[in-house]
């Protein structure tokens, strides 16, 4: 014994332990949360194992009715026999405790469901097939099965040699196929989306201006007969991309394959509906690697499929990234030019005091308030007055008095302002005074000291700044879902059609899609991974971002504390 | 240097005259333009930069102005002007039996005594169409009767005992050079133009008429005060819907007469589900009759006897608010009272919910208002009222005219108001009355709903209906925040005060410089991300391990204790190995450990006290109802938003404390628990009261955690099983579906401001405090 009872309770040892209990709790939530979206997320793209069982579960009849089961295992846990039994299935309710999986079906226009729960006792002759087939289609969720045939304008192709070889080459004429009907895919994909998108937009241009010549009362025949050739024209270019798609699709739907899948159900699939198939029992485990990558990629390049729940997020990862860019251009000039007054030119007194203590405190104003404030003020009185000037044609469709990316964008520069006046002062009060004495006693104004020394000096302070804030601004969703962002936007806000840069367009957004797909998606088993797989990713952008302003501001401290010798 | 010299020569105002030294010439025109020229730029600057500062924070402050200007509408009092007063033509020599407005506010009608409708222009009187009724031979009208303003269905009671039942409304069409509106008025005889015949040759003494669609009840009472009804109702073939004009409509009708005899009844009525009969007599005493049962032969006894009156104090009129669940009682005592039938004890009763006194001169004349809960009375004295009845409030309350008002009618709007005299004048007036449904006891006050057995703090602020009665009390939606607030401080303020308190005090400075950005980047987590986990992740997880949860909140600090008694009893030589400021770093594997084990050993216990599930023990031994998404999961993730703000204020507070203070009392032999107990933490609770504060006002306003992880039902209740709805997650849901200047937009304005208001306050004295602590701080 080094040491009694009391003398350690006297000591104040418990409550230092208890203390340092707080932060190791704290860390270990930090780190556990961390390590639970890293995992959720980046497991989801893991070309997972697909079983093969018999799962035969007691019935209330007495029987045992056997059905198969393919697919991918998921997750399990341990359930009382009394509530499976209650659930009907006429289990052994002595034993108490029963493991049950969750496997991923998939097959939904076959099964109905995604996921099945089976009680692992009962599951049996459990293999992982070479040969079985897992699909991603555009429609209906994952497929799994065992290629049978693949037929070509109906007809079945025939390969020769022993089984063996002829699954092997029915697999490689497979994937040849698939990779020329995702090229079609491909070419649809390019004229529907943009070209024809462009022939509609620019149709509706000219809608607009015939209308807005109607109210200027300039509807002159010449200038109406100028809108009508060129309508005629894009309707020509129209129809001509029309007979192309028309055979680019009858071209995809060439071919098709035919699956087995579980309980000998023989479906088929077209080659055009499908996105990727793999045989992920027999793949090696580089093979997973690149098809991993391959998915994590479609994931961060692709569009959205099936609500939302499967695809790719890069339209919000675009519609963030143009957001935040847009806010930065409004927030650093005027969150700068605001501390610089407050510090180097407003007479520092009471009334310094009290705006300084009021920016301060903006930071710690609800976000939903600017979210209300950027809805009432920005949308429907700014926009609504900026469409009665400018936009009287769409009228009375909304141009600007709806919410949209500049007026998201503007909503969050006035959220994050404070952040960037309170980072550029505290930047401004660290440069010493003598600095700005020695510039001043060379002859430089007052102006030419700001400008030549202290800002640059101050330089890093704004850029951390401006980090902190466009961290903030990545983070918030709240006020976004008043004043821009939607589920799911037709086109991102910068393409190819006049003026480019879509100003009054609605865009998506990554913590927008968590809370969307999260909650309001109509099957939110299957796109949960992928909405860790996003929060993940927003987490690591906006720790990356705050990590840059830490080492910025770290950095910033250093150097100064020379100057302060 | 030669080669500076010959640079410099060519440098604007210097001037080197060849030999010797180059001279300055500061006089030279070059330069003082150049001076001239930083000046102007110096000026601009100064201009252009004060100029930005003050309007980036004249912007910020427009946020709170902006916020004013939408809530401040709410409060303000209805206002009318009066447009026009006229007498309409040829009209002079019959009495008016009714009034009305068409929706537009530009029509007017009457219908005389004398059969004839005038439908007139609101603004100057002149007659744009007159239709006669046509009555049987020889009959002349005795009673008139309405349904309701909205239907337009009225009743005319003939002195033969017959009744006519017909419509009034408006066809609008679209013609012309710039397709103007033009508006037609029809009179329809929507179930038949024969007159019903109620009684046979005996004069009606009294008429109430109700139709819902398709059915069509008429009760009268004769001079013998013989109650007749008849049920008129429509049989719309199948094919009817191809016709034009409805002329294959069969109507179907049903006479009964009702086995009673009702003496001495002023007015009659039937209520909005054709379902109650009510008579009123001169007195007040109200009685009603179930027609369904009476018709049924069923029973004709009387089902509510009330007085609606006392003293002698006779009503002068009885009218139904929109929706007809409520009475409105005017008397001639100059009071109004609204009444409508609740639950109390088991048995249904009239019950008197609320009382409007605008005066002792007795009430005249009293209309409901069509779309809103508000009614306009007029008194003898000419004294016009507008009241809402959720509101209890008068929004408006002036005499209009010196002569005896006889008739009003407020146009379905609400905007427009005809008020007719009996010199036979009538008065327009345009009403500006947007948000009577809004007045402090709405807002904060229980308030006693239609159809609610007593008053109650409700937020509901749409329906599918028209007649619905908005419930807009913030009192829910208060409590909810407060109550998510409440629960996440109760994780958080512990947490990250003895966080802070031990990194701020005993921490390792190397330790120190790895765990304080650490959680500093909790602060940074998105809070959607967070919101999703306690959904989607938390939730279920915390219902399917409830006993694990609960043992872990006593686990965890007892093996924290357990860990560090342990830890004393080590040989020296092991302890030596981990250096003072570590006990954190320890703790970590203990933590996951006990954890662990919490978790794994809650199944057998739970098997063994609550049946294998504790959650169902809850509901079902407890009687404490639980939401899978609910106060303790909110709690959990918002207490994790809240931690690091918490924690790095408080942290700064402590760990700025003067290190001489705590120096001297370390030398004067206090251990250091006792220097931090005595010394530090007297000296930084300021800061630290700050910190609590600016934690509390984050969690008051965070919107998507609450919104994410609770169901966000308005509830009031404590219970941490279930959820709530917060401010923040209220507007966050309803102000996209809001219509814009609607009571309910700027009612959701008032709660952004409200949540504005709070937070700034709570901030500001935070900021204050720390403020004085850092002088404070820098003087010792």
């Amino acid at each position: 014994m080094n040491t009694n009872l009391s003398k350690w309770m006297r000591a104040g040892t418990p409550w230092v332990w208890l203390n340092a209990g707080a932060v190791a709790i704290s860390i270990v939530m930090v780190i556990g949360l961390l390590m639970l979206l890293t995992v959720r997320g980046m497991s989801h793209f893991w070309p997972r194992d697909v079983i093969q069982a018999n799962y035969s579960p007691p019935s209330s009849s007495g029987e045992f009715l056997s059905t198969q089961v393919i697919g991918e295992f998921v997750e399990s846990e341990m359930v009382l026999a009394s509530q499976i039994a209650s659930s009907g299935i006429p289990v052994d309710e002595s034993q108490g405790l029963y493991e049950r999986q969750l496997i991923k079906l998939g097959n939904r226009d076959l099964t109905g469901a995604d996921f099945t729960w089976v009680l692992s006792d009962f599951v049996k002759d459990v293999e992982y097939p070479e040969n079985v087939v897992a699909l991603e289609r555009r429609e209906w969720g994952n497929f799994y099965g065992n290629l049978l045939v693949v037929k070509e304008e109906g007809n079945s192709t025939s390969f020769s040699g022993d089984s063996e070889t002829r699954d092997e080459s029915r697999w490689i004429d497979f994937n040849r196929r698939l990779q020329r009907a995702l090229d079609i895919r491909e070419e649809i994909y390019v004229i529907e989306k943009q070209e024809i998108g462009q022939i509609n937009y620019r149709m509706e241009r000219l809608r607009l201006r015939e209308r807005r010549l109607q109210l200027d009362g300039e509807d002159t025949p010449e200038a109406l007969a100028e809108i009508e050739n060129s309508r005629i024209e894009l309707d020509a270019q129209y129809d001509v991309l029309q007979i192309e798609l028309v055979e680019l699709y009858e071209t995809v739907n060439r071919d098709s394959a035919v699956f087995l899948a579980s309980n000998q159900q023989q479906t088929e699939i077209d080659f055009a509906g499908i996105v990727r198939a793999y045989r992920p029992n027999q793949m090696s485990f580089f093979a997973k690697i690149a098809t991993y990558f391959s998915k994590l990629g479609e994931f961060m390049a692709d569009e959205p499929r099936e609500a939302n729940t499967e695809g790719g997020i890069f339209p919000a990862i675009f519609g963030t990234v143009m957001m935040v860019m847009l806010m930065s251009v409004f927030v650093t000039p005027f969150g700068v030019v605001a501390a610089v007054y407050l510090r180097e030119y407003a007479r520092q007194g009471f009334v310094t005091r009290a705006i300084r203590i009021a920016v301060n405190n903006l930071a710690g104003v609800p976000s939903i308030v600017y979210g209300v404030f950027g809805l009432g003020f920005f949308i429907y009185i700014i926009g609504a007055e900026v469409d009665q000037l400018f936009y009287p044609e769409a009228l009375p469709a909304p141009t600007f008095g709806t919410p949209g990316l500049l007026w998201a964008s503007l909503t969050l520069a006035l959220l994050t302002v404070p952040v960037v006046i309170v980072a550029t002062e505290e930047g401004l009060a660290r440069i010493p005074r003598s600095v700005r004495e020695g510039s001043l006693a060379l002859g430089a104004t007052k102006f030419e000291t700001l400008w030549r020394v202290v800002l640059p000096m101050a330089s890093p302070a704004m850029m951390t700044g401006l980090i902190l804030a466009v961290a903030r601004a990545a983070g918030e969703v709240a006020p976004l879902m008043l004043v821009g962002v939607v589920k799911l936007a037709p086109s991102l806000p910068l393409d190819g059609n006049y003026p480019y840069l879509h100003l009054e367009q609605k865009f998506m957004h990554l913590g927008f899609h968590i809370y969307d797909v999260g909650f309001q998606s109509p099957n939110i088993e299957a796109a949960r991974p992928l909405v860790f797989a996003t929060a993940l990713l927003l987490v690591l952008v906006i720790a990356g971002l705050n990590l840059t302003a830490v080492a910025l501001r770290n950095h910033l401290r250093e150097k100064y504390k020379a100057l302060d010798v | 240097m030669a080669n500076d010299v010959n640079q410099t020569v060519s440098r604007p105002g210097i001037n080197s005259p060849g030999t010797g030294s180059p001279v300055l010439d500061m006089a030279s025109s070059r330069m003082v333009l150049r001076r001239k020229i930083r000046h102007f730029y110096d000026q601009t600057a100064n201009v252009a930069i004060a100029v930005g500062g003050v309007s980036v924070i004249l912007a910020i402050l427009l946020i709170f102005l902006y916020l004013f200007y939408e809530v401040i509408p709410l409060f303000q009092s209805a206002t009318l002007d009066k447009v026009n007063e006229y007498q309409i033509e040829n009209v002079s020599d019959s009495e008016s039996l009714h009034i009305a407005i068409e929706e537009q506010s530009e029509i007017g009608m009457r219908i005389g005594d004398d059969a004839q409708v005038h439908f007139f222009n609101v603004t100057d009187g002149s007659i744009v169409s007159t239709i006669d009724i046509e009555l049987p031979a020889g009959a002349a009208i005795s009673n008139f009767a309405l349904d309701t303003e909205e239907s337009g269905v009225f009743a005319l009671g003939l002195d033969n005992g017959e009744v006519l039942v017909a419509s009034y409304g408006y066809e609008t069409s679209f013609g012309g050079e710039n397709n103007t509106r033009t508006l037609t008025p029809i009179i329809e005889y929507p179930f038949g133009d024969q007159p019903l015949s109620l009684f046979t040759d005996s004069p009606l003494s009294n008429v109430a008429v109700r139709s819902s669609g398709d059915v069509l009840m008429v009760v009268g009472i004769d001079e013998n005060d013989a109650v007749n009804l008849i049920r008129a109702s429509k049989q719309t073939s199948l094919f009817a819907a191809f016709d034009i004009g409805g002329e294959d409509v069969d109507i179907e009708l049903e006479a009964f007469q009702l086995d009673l005899r009702v003496q001495d009844v002023e007015q009659l009525f039937i209520g909005g589900d054709q379902r109650w009969l009510y008579f009123i007599s001169s007195n007040g005493l109200i009685r009603t009759i179930d027609l369904v049962a009476a018709m049924n032969g069923q029973s004709n006894a009387f089902g509510i006897e009330t007085f609606l009156t006392e003293g002698g104090v006779r009503p002068t009129q009885v009218v139904f608010l929109l929706g007809g669940i409520s009475l409105l009682v005017a008397d001639d005592s100059g009071d109004i009272s609204q009444w409508f039938l609740s639950r109390e004890e088991g048995r249904t009763q009239l019950q008197k919910v609320r009382e409007f006194s605008p005066g002792v001169l007795p009430i005249l004349r009293m209309t409901p208002e069509q779309r809103r809960k508000n009614f306009v009375s007029v008194d003898s004295s000419g004294n016009l009222a507008i009241y809402n009845t959720t509101a209890h409030r008068a929004v408006f309350s002036q005499d209009l005219t010196a002569a005896t008002p006889k008739r009003i009618a407020l146009s379905p709007r609400g905007d427009g108001l005809l008020l007719e005299t009996d010199d036979g004048s009538i008065a327009f007036w345009e009403v500006h009355n947007e948000h009577p449904e809004v007045s402090w006891s709405v807002l904060w006050d229980k308030v006693w709903y239609e159809g609610y057995s007593e008053p109650d703090y409700i937020w509901q602020s749409s329906a599918s209906s028209n007649e619905f009665e908005p419930k807009y009390s913030l009192v829910p939606l208060s409590f909810g925040t407060l109550k998510a607030a409440f629960y996440a401080m109760l994780l958080a303020a512990p947490l990250a005060i003895c966080g802070a308190i031990y990194t701020g005090y005993f921490m390792a400075p190397t330790m120190r410089r790895k765990v304080k950005p650490l959680i500093e980047l909790m602060e940074a987590l998105p809070t959607v991300v967070l919101g999703f986990l306690a959904g989607l992740w938390l939730a279920p997880f915390v219902e399917k391990n409830l006993l694990g949860i609960f043992a872990i909140l006593v686990v965890l600090p007892l093996s924290i204790l357990a860990a560090s008694f342990a830890w004393t009893q080590l040989p020296r030589r092991i302890r030596d190995l981990v250096p003072d400021g570590w006990e954190a770093g320890i703790l970590i594997p203990v933590i996951l450990i006990f954890s662990y084990l919490s978790f794994v050993l809650s199944v057998p216990l739970e098997n063994i006290f609550f049946g294998g599930d504790m959650r169902f023990w809850i509901t079902n031994d407890l009687g404490v109802s639980y939401d899978q998404r609910n106060a303790m999961v909110v709690g959990f993730a918002m207490g994790f938003a809240v931690i690091p703000t918490i924690f790095s204020i408080a942290e700064d507070a402590i760990f700025t404390v003067p290190k001489q203070l705590t120096y001297g009392s370390l030398a004067l032999g206090a251990t250091p628990w006792q220097s931090l107990q005595r010394v530090v933490l007297p000296t930084a609770s300021p800061g630290i009261f700050s910190a609590l504060m600016i934690g509390m006002g984050r969690a008051v306003g965070e919107t998507m955690i609450v919104l994410m992880a609770t169901g966000n039902t308005p509830i009031m209740d404590i219970n941490i099983f279930e959820g709530m709805r917060t401010l923040a997650a209220n507007i966050a849901v309803e102000i996209p579906e809001s219509e814009v200047d609607s009571t309910h937009y700027r009612i959701l304005f008032l709660a952004a401001l409200v949540l504005f208001m709070f937070t700034f306050m709570f901030n500001t004295v935070a900021e204050i405090i720390r403020q004085r602590l850092r002088t404070k701080y820098s003087t010792i």
